[in-house]
């Protein structure tokens, strides 16, 4: 945590209420996010209990498993959820529009423009917590690699038909939500611990209840009275008035009111196998639904809690407006969606279990390059997180004191003015050290100056003045462009890092990597993924 | 008890489907004999060779946890003279801590025909892909490092007898309950424990520097049950919550007197010698402190900073 983030969360302490991080939406936010709120079983690793699920907050859809450790429920349970969640993202699949890529010609070696499509929009999803896209990564390894019987008549324990397709794309979710400034997936709790700082550890800001009791207390009191509520209040029946945002449940509503109506569901269903027909069965028919009705009751209202805060948190991100660079990223996001579809309509095989060395080596160099690319932009669209770099040395703000026209000792000498900057703070400058600065009217183009000198210090007001030279974006001439040059007067903030962000070189393909870095021979691929071994039993 | 009748009850509590599945899947892995359990340990600490067909399961039980200590204590030396398998079924241990005993559990312990220990820990998280959570491997090697240190008393005095500093860690494969098994080596959270238990204050020592007649009895007012625990010094941060029961009223604590620990240790760590929130604010609005101090003078440089920044968007944020 930097400091004037800390410096925010002590006045969040003192105000009593979450204080602004950021003064725009750094995140991508759809028209129509589809929001998942999972539920899972203690103790059980994939079983899981429930979930809302939907694109409209007045409509959820609510999937229960009445007893969890039944596989045939839990399969219904997963059909279930593909059939919310497979429409969503296909609605999006379609719609494309023709965007070029580079790719290397085989035969010339050459790279070469190919026309190819590109998703004009990307199906969102958004869970409450982090906890929650863990969950999504895991629902997703525990059904991608299912069979159906369609794939195998002989396998044991056929999965549902779309439930490995669903797993397949869960997993791409989960992996894509790993690398930074990515919107395909977020997580509620992320969004705002990202947009707004609350007078609680961030180890507290992990409950979603009491982060979102912080930035928008109910009522208009103080947050930090209404996010202790949401922690600890209990009703008389010793329930939590603000359920956890899961996919874990608490202890106590385990434990008093689940376990018996999941005993309640046993009973009844057990009576009904052996049931005789007649008004017998009816009756014991009758028995078992409302043990299941109930049971989705009891879901539903620790689920709706949940599902109304992760709204309710979309409409105060939605209020701030969308950084000019957050689109940039989504389109990355795009990109994602489309490549991930491609490989669905290939046929390709599900995601590995593990990567191989060259996928994990690409993945990670990616993760980098993605990370100071959002740490870049994330500054150049706020000027708040510009404040942080400021703070730590890596930009300044300093107004143009003076400009002296100089050249470069060259056969065709070209423009290189010196700049002097007066500035009152401290940035971290060697000799030839890079400075950027956006050029007006145009967000993706920056003019590089590196620093020559300190010029003098005043020591009344401490600022010091810097002497830049500039050495590009001036045109082709002897004389500068007009308006390429700063002029005495102008405000300018100047950066130490980039603005756009280029990835290191490439990673050579793999069928040209050395085998000591997991290249061939025999490298990857081959052996299809076995599916995983199961419990013998019906029950887990 | 303590935190409830101190007013802040603390949301421990394990729930019963956890509870069920632990023990089941416990039950499952030493069921036979531990046939299925020598044979993962043969697979990964054995060096290739061949699972042994059984070994004795000795009787540990006996009455009280000094009796049980001891019983276990005397069947580790006879199993280790006999130098066959023995797999001792939760064991009772005893170690000394800061001063008192404290007897341990561990799930299970296995006496090799050499002589060696090894310490069993049965989990019930999952091992997906031949991975788990690195935070409960973590909190397991932690747990396990404590038996291993309680074991080498023991082994002390025994001859032939050492202790495996590499514990095995079963749990359930994948989405299964079928159980599969790592090997943790534990030499580092060994040292750190042993490292701890030797620097803790003892018991006796705390107690004495208490007031006279003060109680920890449940039954006991509020105040006075505040003052008591007010007599032992604690310093809160927010790991605590994950820990300890009477997290949630040093919390309301620290939060009452303003600590900036209770904003997580690294901040504290920020900003040196200032450690009210109040005063942090005082000293970044230059109503008190030393401009000299560079703790100041960067909280000075942060707040001017946010203030600009926020100045220059004014009206746009929505203040929430």
């Amino acid at each position: 945590m930097s400091l004037i983030s800390t410096l925010a969360r002590l006045e969040a302490v003192d105000s009593g209420r979450a204080q602004p991080l950021a003064t725009v939406r750094h995140r991508h936010l759809t028209d129509r996010p589809l929001v998942l709120v999972p539920l899972t079983t203690a103790g059980e690793a994939g079983a899981p209990l429930g979930a809302l699920v939907g694109t409209d907050r007045e409509a959820p859809r609510l999937l229960s498993v009445a007893q969890p450790r039944d596989r045939d429920l839990r399969f219904a349970f997963l059909a279930e959820l593909a059939e919310a969640v497979l429409p969503h993202i296909e609605s999006y699949a379609d719609a494309v529009e023709p965007a070029a890529r580079k790719e290397t010609d085989p035969e010339t070696g050459k790279k070469v423009d190919v026309e190819v499509e590109l998703c004009t929009d990307a199906a969102q999803l958004i869970v409450p917590s982090r906890a929650g896209v863990e969950f999504v990564r895991l629902l997703g390894r525990s059904m991608r690699f299912r069979r159906t019987v369609e794939d195998d008549p002989d396998t044991p324990y056929p999965a549902p038909a779309r439930v490995p397709l669903l797993g397949r794309w869960l997993t791409h979710y989960g992996e894509r939500a790993r690398v930074p400034g990515s919107s395909l997936l977020l997580a509620t709790t992320d969004l705002l611990n990202r947009h707004w700082a609350t007078g609680q550890s961030s180890l507290e800001d992990q409950h979603l209840g009491a982060l979102l009791a912080w930035v928008d207390p109910p009522g208009g009191g103080s947050g930090a009275e209404a996010a202790l509520r949401a922690e600890l209040e209990r009703d008389r029946a010793g329930q939590l008035v603000c359920p956890p945002a899961g996919p874990a449940t608490d202890p106590a509503f385990d434990n008093k009111l689940l376990a018996p109506a999941i005993e309640r569901f046993d009973r009844a269903r057990t009576a009904l196998a052996t049931a005789q027909d007649g008004p017998d069965f009816d009756t014991r028919l009758g028995e078992q639904s409302d043990a299941e009705r109930a049971i989705r009751s009891l879901l539903a209202g620790v689920l709706l809690p949940t599902w109304d805060a992760v709204w309710r948190s979309l409409d105060l991100l939605r209020e701030l407006p969308e950084g000019a660079r957050a689109e940039d990223r989504w389109t990355r996001d795009r990109w994602s969606f489309t490549g991930h579809r491609d490989r669905v309509r290939a046929g390709e095989p599900p995601q590995p279990r593990r990567d191989d060395a060259v996928t994990a080596a690409q993945k990670l160099a990616s993760r980098e390059t993605a990370q100071a690319q959002l740490d870049a932009q994330e500054a150049l669209d706020d000027p708040l997180v510009m404040a942080g770099r400021r703070l730590a040395g890596e930009a300044f703000v300093g107004e143009v004191a003076e400009v002296q026209m100089a050249y470069s000792e060259s056969k065709r000498p070209s423009p290189r003015p010196l700049v002097t900057v007066r500035t009152a703070e401290r940035p971290h400058l060697g000799e030839r050290t890079k400075v950027y600065r956006s050029l007006d009217g145009d967000p993706g183009r920056s003019q590089t100056a590196e620093f020559v000198e300190y010029a003098s210090e005043d020591p009344d007001d401490g600022t010091v003045c810097l002497v830049l030279r500039i050495t590009d974006r001036m045109g082709r001439g002897k004389e500068p462009a007009p308006g390429s040059v700063p002029e005495p007067g102008d405000r300018i903030a100047w950066t130490l890092f980039e603005h756009d962000q280029r990835g290191g070189p490439k990673l050579p393909d793999p069928e040209n990597t050395p085998w000591t870095h997991g290249g061939p021979p025999g490298s990857g691929g081959g052996q299809a993924e076995q599916p995983d071994s199961v419990t013998a039993e019906d029950l887990l | 008890m303590l935190a409830t009748a101190l007013g802040s009850p603390a949301a421990f509590g394990q729930s019963q489907f956890a509870f069920i599945r632990g023990n089941a899947f416990e039950a499952k892995v030493k069921a036979d004999g531990g046939t299925e359990l020598l044979r993962l340990l043969s697979e990964r600490l054995g060096g290739g060779a061949e699972a042994p067909a059984g070994a004795t399961v000795p009787d540990l039980t006996a009455a009280g946890p000094e009796g049980r200590a001891a019983r276990t204590a005397l069947a580790l030396r006879e199993a280790t003279a006999a130098g066959g398998w023995a797999l001792l079924d939760h064991p009772m241990l005893a170690l000394e801590v800061a001063g008192s005993p404290a007897y341990l559990e561990p799930d299970a312990v296995v006496v090799h025909p050499d002589g060696t220990w090894t310490v069993v820990e049965i989990k019930s998280f999952p091992m997906i892909d031949s991975s788990a959570d690195a935070a409960k491997v973590g909190a397991a090697a932690r747990q396990s490092a404590v038996y291993v240190l309680a074991l080498e008393r023991i082994a002390a005095v025994t001859e032939g007898a050492e202790v495996g500093h590499r514990v095995l860690l079963v749990c359930p494969k994948d989405f299964s309950n079928l159980p599969t098994a790592s090997v943790v080596d534990v030499r580092k959270q060994r040292a750190v424990t042993r490292r701890q238990l030797t620097r803790l204050t003892r018991v006796e020592d705390i107690a004495a520097a208490l007031p006279e007649g003060t109680t920890f009895d449940p039954g006991c007012s509020a105040e006075d049950l505040g003052a008591a625990v007010e007599a032992v010094p604690a310093a809160y941060a927010p790991e605590c919550l994950a820990a300890c029961e009477l997290a949630f009223h040093c919390r309301a604590k620290a939060r009452a007197e303003g600590a900036v620990e209770s904003l997580g240790r690294s901040v504290r760590g920020e900003l040196g010698g200032l450690t009210t929130v109040a005063g942090v604010l005082a000293a970044a609005a230059g109503k008190e402190g030393d401009p000299a101090d560079p703790t100041v003078a960067a909280l000075r440089r942060a707040a001017a900073l946010r203030a600009e920044a926020l100045e220059s968007v004014s009206g746009r944020v929505p203040c929430p």
